[in-house]
């Protein structure tokens, strides 16, 4: 019995991990390589470190904060 | 069956909520009506209104490919579900105005306020924000200055980009002077708040250098450190030579203030402004939900009346009669132009289907708007001698706790000094006389709803985790309008001279940062040392010109309506825009015109400057009245701007459905071309 229940908590652990990282944008660089390896597989692919830094350039060039 | 059946449901709650409300006059009511009022009403508007307007108004296709899909890059343009945009737009747009704006208006009663927040959403604000959402998905993602370019013409461009440019100016002045009374002479906030310093930069290193975009464990260990700075503040307070430390009146306050802000817009945003981002989100999320369940847990009586007797013009807080200021006043929580700019920039380059923007837009600004309902209960709990006695300036009811508890207690709102006293002790403060703003009695509101649920005995605790919240909330506002701000003026530089133009030239960035934090410091520095607080003078501005904005923002949706052939649903938008265009026009016109000094800009200055001839002040007054004299002026200045902005808007898209009417030649839509969509539902990212 004690099995399936832990599968079951992990699975929906894992969910709910997934949701928040796709809410907070930890997981914005790993949608960005499947999107890169899906439609631009010939292209160069930006690092880790790259996309983060361009990410934020974009974020924080607009208006995107409110009163 | 069911559906109808929720809605049935749904409109008798609503119904019998608004009545319970209604009934009880003359006695203390429930928070509980409230809410339950608030929420049945923004689920019927959005079950409703917003479907209605979503499919007949708007006429949304969701079988047609938005921006995100089409122009698909992984990065800016990303299908994303709707459940995770409507995430990033709440956040987006909940700002400190909710908190601020009803805590203020709450000196007319409970009753004003609380209708305008409800209905002025559910009518106004989430329209606005649904249909420019779906105005800037079809074309593109499309900013509202663009839009109103392309659709109205240049001069309708121009004003919007003066107008917000303005508008941030306004208010990061009015938004640094709230945390300067929350700070001054509260060595406990003020430490705590120099604290999230380090903390924010510590998180940027860490996601910048060792752990790139891996946002969770960056949240997760600044908001430990910055709660931890909560409680070491209450140790520090205690330490006799540590807390005279950070003991400062509000001027040094204002100035550092100043100096933050301007090297926050010149350093590198992953140093100090996104980490600060990432702390202010989570505990924004973190305390509105938090603040919910605890006013459902605790279920308070408010103590204010229904409405109070300064709907007559006379209010401590800031002058001016029930109509217009209260619609004024509350801005953010009932329509908020600025939520235009959000709407019409990040967000619409993420909506997977056009559907989406009735939850995104519609619903996030719902949220917001119960958001304002909260500040307002947490406002009206208070014992009104209480709430008048920490929101009004010294210059109005007296400068010692004598003459201050006499004062009030006048008005009809019994206080006593030795109340205040132990509440001050209770919340670990030397004072709550005079600290204007709304944001330290929001404070005392949350720590005694906190307190209640959660345990009464971390009162001082409750109390400056709520301050801490307000001011992390309220800098990020900051750094990031300013840094938008220089944006913008360096956009407007670059036709007097282009390098001033680039945004990447560094004696560019100092200058324009420079222009920009000096414009919104002096309004600053007048309002700190205005004896009667500065935000009665401030907050009015800010509301103005957010509503002018806001105003402009109908005015393109209108245009556009009337342009597409859909004249007759006009009215949706026209509506609201009738609406704000009476409210700003006559709360300027009243700025301006009206005699009595405790309302017009005009008349204040022109008081002020016969009593300094007169000697009728005291000396310390009259060092500073040469330079309030000239503010109130400017302040009547800057109002038949933003007026005139506003109007000049109006007349622009009235000329452009005269012509449209008529069946002269227009500008052609800027809306991209359909396509069909072939997104497979469940493979957007979220999923």
């Amino acid at each position: 019995m004690s099995r399936p229940f832990g599968a079951r908590a992990r699975r929906r652990l894992g969910a709910l991990w997934r949701v928040l990282c796709a809410v907070s944008g930890d997981d914005a660089y790993e949608r960005y390589r499947a999107h890169h390896a899906a439609t631009h597989a010939g292209e160069p692919l930006m690092s880790r470190r790259e996309f983060c830094a361009d990410a934020e350039r974009r974020k924080w060039s607009g208006v995107n904060r409110c009163c | 069956m069911m559906r109808r059946l929720s809605a049935v449901v749904l409109a008798l709650g609503g119904g019998i909520a608004l009545g319970g409300i209604a009934l009880q006059r003359h006695e203390p009511i429930n928070a509980l009506w409230i809410i339950t009022a608030a929420v049945c009403i923004y689920l019927l508007g959005y079950r409703f209104y917003a479907a209605w307007i979503a499919t007949r108004v708007l006429l949304v296709d969701p079988s047609r490919a938005t921006p995100a899909e089409r122009l698909n890059n992984g990065r800016d343009f990303l299908p994303t579900h709707r459940a995770i945009v409507f995430g990033h737009h709440f956040a987006a747009i909940a700002g400190p105005g909710p908190l601020v704006g009803p805590t203020l208006a709450a000196q007319f009663g409970y009753l004003p306020g609380t209708l305008w927040i409800i209905i002025g959403a559910a009518l106004g604000g989430c329209v606005q924000d649904m249909t420019i959402l779906l105005l800037s998905t079809r074309r593109d993602g499309r900013s509202l200055g663009q839009m109103a370019r392309d659709e109205l013409g240049p001069l309708g461009g121009f004003a919007a980009l003066i107008g917000t440019l303005l508008i941030l100016i306004v208010l990061s002045a009015v938004l640094g002077l709230v945390i300067v009374n929350a700070m001054k002479h509260s060595p406990w906030a003020t430490s705590t708040v120099a604290a999230t310093i380090p903390a924010a930069i510590l998180v940027g290193l860490y996601l910048r250098l060792w752990r790139p975009g891996r946002v969770l464990e960056g949240s997760v260990i600044g908001v430990s450190l910055v709660l931890l700075a909560v409680v070491a503040g209450g140790w520090l307070d205690h330490q006799p030579q540590l807390r005279n430390a950070f003991d400062y009146a509000a001027l040094p306050i204002a100035a550092a203030i100043v100096i933050y802000a301007w090297v926050a817009a010149i350093l590198p945003v992953w140093l100090l402004l996104a980490p600060r981002d990432y702390l202010s989100t989570f505990l924004k999320l973190g305390t509105v939900a938090l603040l919910a369940v605890a006013i459902v847990l605790t279920h308070p009586q408010l103590k204010m009346p229904a409405v109070t007797r300064f709907i007559d013009g006379s209010g401590p807080l800031f002058g001016g009669a029930l109509f217009p200021f209260v619609f004024i006043t509350i801005a953010c929580g009932a329509i908020s132009g600025f939520h235009a700019l959000v709407a019409s920039g990040t967000t619409p380059k993420l909506i997977s289907n056009e559907a989406d923007v009735r939850l995104v837009g519609y619903g996030s600004m719902a949220l917001e708007s119960f958001v304002a309902i909260m500040a307002m209960i947490a406002a009206t709990l208070l014992d009104p001698g209480v709430y008048f006695a920490i929101n009004t300036g010294a210059g109005i009811v007296g400068a010692t706790p004598e003459a201050a508890v006499q004062t009030i207690s006048g008005w009809g709102f019994p206080v006593t000094a030795q109340q205040m006293q132990s509440l001050a002790q209770s919340v670990g403060e030397h004072t709550l006389f005079a600290r204007t703003g709304g944001a330290p009695s929001l404070a005392v509101g949350m720590a005694s709803i906190f307190g209640s649920g959660f345990g009464r005995s971390l009162g001082a605790i409750w109390y400056h985790f709520a301050i801490m919240f307000e001011v992390v909330f309220i800098l990020t506002t900051l750094d990031a309008g300013t840094r938008v701000g220089r944006f913008m003026l360096q956009d407007l530089l670059g036709h007097v001279w282009v390098p001033l133009g680039r945004t990447s030239w560094y004696p560019s960035v100092l200058f324009a940062s420079t222009l920009l934090v000096a414009a919104w410091g002096y309004f600053l520095y007048v309002g700190v040392i205005d004896p009667n607080g500065g935000v009665n003078i401030l907050w009015p501005l800010f509301g103005i010109a957010n509503q002018m904005l806001a105003a402009i923002a109908l005015s393109v949706a209108t245009g556009i309506l009337i342009k597409s052939g859909r004249a007759r649903y006009a009215l949706v938008t026209l509506a609201p825009l009738a609406w704000l265009a009476i409210v700003t026009t006559s709360a300027a016109w009243q700025k301006i015109v009206s005699p009595d000094p405790h309302t017009g800009f005009l008349a204040a200055a022109g008081d002020l400057a016969t009593r300094l001839a007169a000697g009728a002040l005291s000396a310390e007054r009259a060092a500073v009245a040469p330079q309030l004299i000239f503010n109130q002026r400017l302040d009547a200045v800057l109002t038949v701007l933003f007026t005139a902005i506003l109007w000049i808007v109006i007349l622009d898209m009235g000329r452009v459905c005269v012509r449209r009417l008529r069946g002269l030649p227009l500008r052609s839509s800027s809306e991209a071309p359909y396509r069909q969509s072939q997104l497979p539902g469940p493979a957007l990212a979220g999923q």
